[in-house]
């Protein structure tokens, strides 16, 4: 079975050196691709009645919007490069959905960039990186 | 832009108007221009008849007789399905594919937020205030058959709404009464298709009265009390209030400012929790008078000395406020539960119990509670004051915290109910641009005349309009009984046989 990179990615730049260095893996050990963007979002969280009404139809626009401009650029440069890719968006928080996309494709690597962030709303928010070095059931790697 | 540009323009030549008249008494000019209407309205649904004394409406018979009925005929749903409802709004069963989607974790906050609010504040203080302690009991009974109200009709609500091309989805009583009856016969789509224009009628109504002039009226009374009552400068000031109000609410519904209304509905539930933490600890801190409290309703609720009309006075005043604050049986609910992401519309029946649970059972007890502890209770008082005085008792600060609560629940029940009323509005005039603003134009006239009115002339119209639409929404659930029950059924053997999936939430 060969191996599965997973790259999670924030916005279309920041996850840049991250795609260099996943590339530079699939090339080296023959691996399969995934590019995932997580769109946060709470199924706890608080609304009102015409944003539930319209909520659907936000969604399919989120999803595109992710798709059109994050993801899919990506997707298509790196089968360009000749290799074997897949793109995924997803709602949900963010480190326990790329925890579970990474459980459910038979993900061997996580690959995410590191993004900077203070201390203080690392200290505060949590990082997706730390999370899933935590909790992750495959390697995790953080690309400076 | 245009749109908004044209609907505060109309907004402010509307009242322009307003301060040419009189210096004073422009609240008094406004009251009696609303109240002849608003005594014929009311008089009309609240058309009575006198059982031992006390008139009792017609309207409310028929909101207790059909949550009775329903209770009976899906062998008490409010018990059986309590705790899958629960496992639902945790989020058991959520379908991870729809991540993104409204949950019904989602669905049960949003219509929350309309429902709770000024009625679990003011209209328990009326309640106990005109029917004694002994009214919660009935309160907490009637918020307990309205669970299964609120049940019937989101099921309908989520079977029968309209998912649009563009990806909105409308529902509600309108949806269901058309296309409910509509599925029984030719005879019973004209009579479905009248019910639905009676219910919207209504709920325009209830709209201008319930959702808007009672909670700009209620909220208007907390801040004249807080900052010093009858020698408030703001005390004969009700217009200026309204006018305030009607701008923050016209900026949000005209002018499209949805970051006001997405802020609020992040506040109100902490807003809310809040209040309940203030109540229980009230209630912690006088533990020793709660079993005279429980005493005094339960003996209340049987012997009412005192109490205009006795047993059934306080019965009545008890279903009254219940009926009003959790709105079981109106048909409101129905609207902002349907747009909760699922395939089984049973499902966010169950959710829907939670409402009258938390709303009535819960929240509606404590308030009564801390009033009864405090010894607060004292029927020269009404409304909002007298809570506002029990919870001073405890925390001579506090009337500031609750008319902050106040506002704000005030506010966003009336964003939801503005939501509900340009529902029923489209759905009897159409979609486009001129009807939606004039009915959204007429919604800000009514917020400063809400908070001009005397107290009870407000409540009368308010109850009178929201409990009309009890009449058609509640006549057509009784024909569509056994579509829920079939609903209902087919779902329950999968619960029960397991066959549902439970979504893996490590």
């Amino acid at each position: 079975m060969s191996p599965v990179l997973m790259v999670g990615i924030d916005c279309s730049e920041c996850g840049d050196r991250a795609v260099e260095y996943a590339i530079k893996q699939a090339r080296l050990t023959n691996a399969r691709l995934i590019i995932a963007h997580i769109i946060e979002w709470s199924q706890f969280s608080f609304s009102t009645v015409e944003e539930n009404a319209q909520r659907h139809r936000r969604r399919e626009e989120e999803l595109q919007r992710a798709h059109g401009e994050i993801v899919d650029p990506i997707v298509a440069r790196l089968k360009a490069d000749g290799l074997e890719v897949q793109g995924l968006v997803r709602h949900g928080h963010v480190a326990d959905t790329l925890e579970k996309l990474a459980r459910e494709n038979g993900v061997t690597n996580i690959i995410l960039g590191r993004n900077g962030k203070s201390m203080f709303k690392k200290h505060v928010f949590g990082s997706v990186g730390a999370h899933l070095v935590q909790s992750a059931d495959c390697a995790v790697t953080v690309v400076p | 832009m245009s749109k908004s540009r044209v609907g505060i323009t109309s907004l402010l030549s509307l009242f322009a108007s307003f301060p040419v008249l009189a210096d004073t008494g422009i609240d008094e000019k406004i009251n009696l221009f609303i109240k002849p209407y608003s005594d014929a309205v009311a008089g009309a649904v609240f058309s009575s008849f006198p059982v031992a004394g006390v008139d009792i409406p017609f309207v409310l018979v028929w909101l207790i007789v059909a949550a009775t009925i329903f209770t009976l005929y899906f062998r008490f749903i409010n018990i059986r399905a309590f705790k899958h409802g629960f496992e639902l709004v945790r989020g058991d069963y959520h379908d991870p594919q729809a991540a993104g989607e409204v949950t019904h974790f989602q669905a049960l906050a949003t219509a929350l937020s309309g429902t709770v609010g000024l009625g679990n504040i003011a209209g328990v203080a009326v309640a106990v205030s005109l029917g004694g302690p002994g009214a919660t009991f009935w309160m907490i009974l009637a918020g307990f058959l309205g669970m299964s109200s609120k049940f019937t009709e989101c099921t309908l609500g989520v079977k029968y709404r309209d998912e649009h091309a563009d990806g909105t989805v409308s529902g509600g009583p309108m949806y269901y009464l058309t296309k409910g009856l509509a599925e029984r016969g030719k005879g019973f789509a004209r009579f479905g298709k009248l019910l639905a224009v009676l219910f919207a009628i209504f709920c325009i109504g209830g709209s201008f009265g319930g959702g808007n002039m009672f909670q700009a009226n209620q909220s208007f009374a907390q801040l004249v009390n807080v900052t010093g009552g009858e020698a408030s400068w703001m005390a004969d000031k009700g217009w200026l209030y309204g006018l305030v109000i009607a701008v923050l609410v016209g900026l949000v519904i005209i002018g499209g400012i949805k970051g006001i209304a997405r802020v609020t509905s992040k506040i109100v539930p902490f807003m809310a929790i809040t209040y309940v933490l203030a109540g229980l600890a009230i209630i912690l801190m006088n533990y020793d008078a709660v079993p005279t409290a429980f005493a005094a309703i339960f003996t209340g609720a049987f012997t009412a000395h005192g109490i205009t009309g006795g047993v059934i006075g306080v019965l009545f005043q008890g279903f009254k406020r219940a009926a009003f604050s959790n709105e079981a049986g109106v048909g409101s609910a129905a609207i902002a539960h349907s747009a909760v992401q699922t395939n089984r519309p049973v499902t966010e029946g169950f959710v829907a119990l939670y409402e009258p649970f938390i709303d009535t059972v819960v929240v509606c007890t404590i308030t009564a509670l801390v009033i009864i502890i405090t010894g607060s209770l004292d029927p020269s008082v009404d409304g909002v004051q007298l809570t506002s005085n029990a919870f001073a008792t405890a925390f001579t600060w506090f009337p500031w915290v609750l008319t902050v609560a106040v506002l704000l629940f005030a506010f966003s029940t009336m964003i939801s109910w503005s939501y509900y009323g340009l529902k029923a509005w489209t759905f009897l005039f159409g979609e486009n641009k001129v009807t939606d603003s004039t009915y959204k134009i007429l919604f800000l006239f009514f917020v400063v005349a809400g908070s001009s009115m005397q107290l009870g002339a407000v409540i009368d119209f308010s109850d009178a309009m929201i409990f009309a639409m009890a009449f058609p929404n509640l006549l057509g659930c009784y024909f569509l009984l056994p579509v829920v029950k079939k609903e209902l059924n087919a779902y329950w053997d999968d619960y029960k046989s397991g066959r549902l999936v439970k979504t893996d939430n490590r």
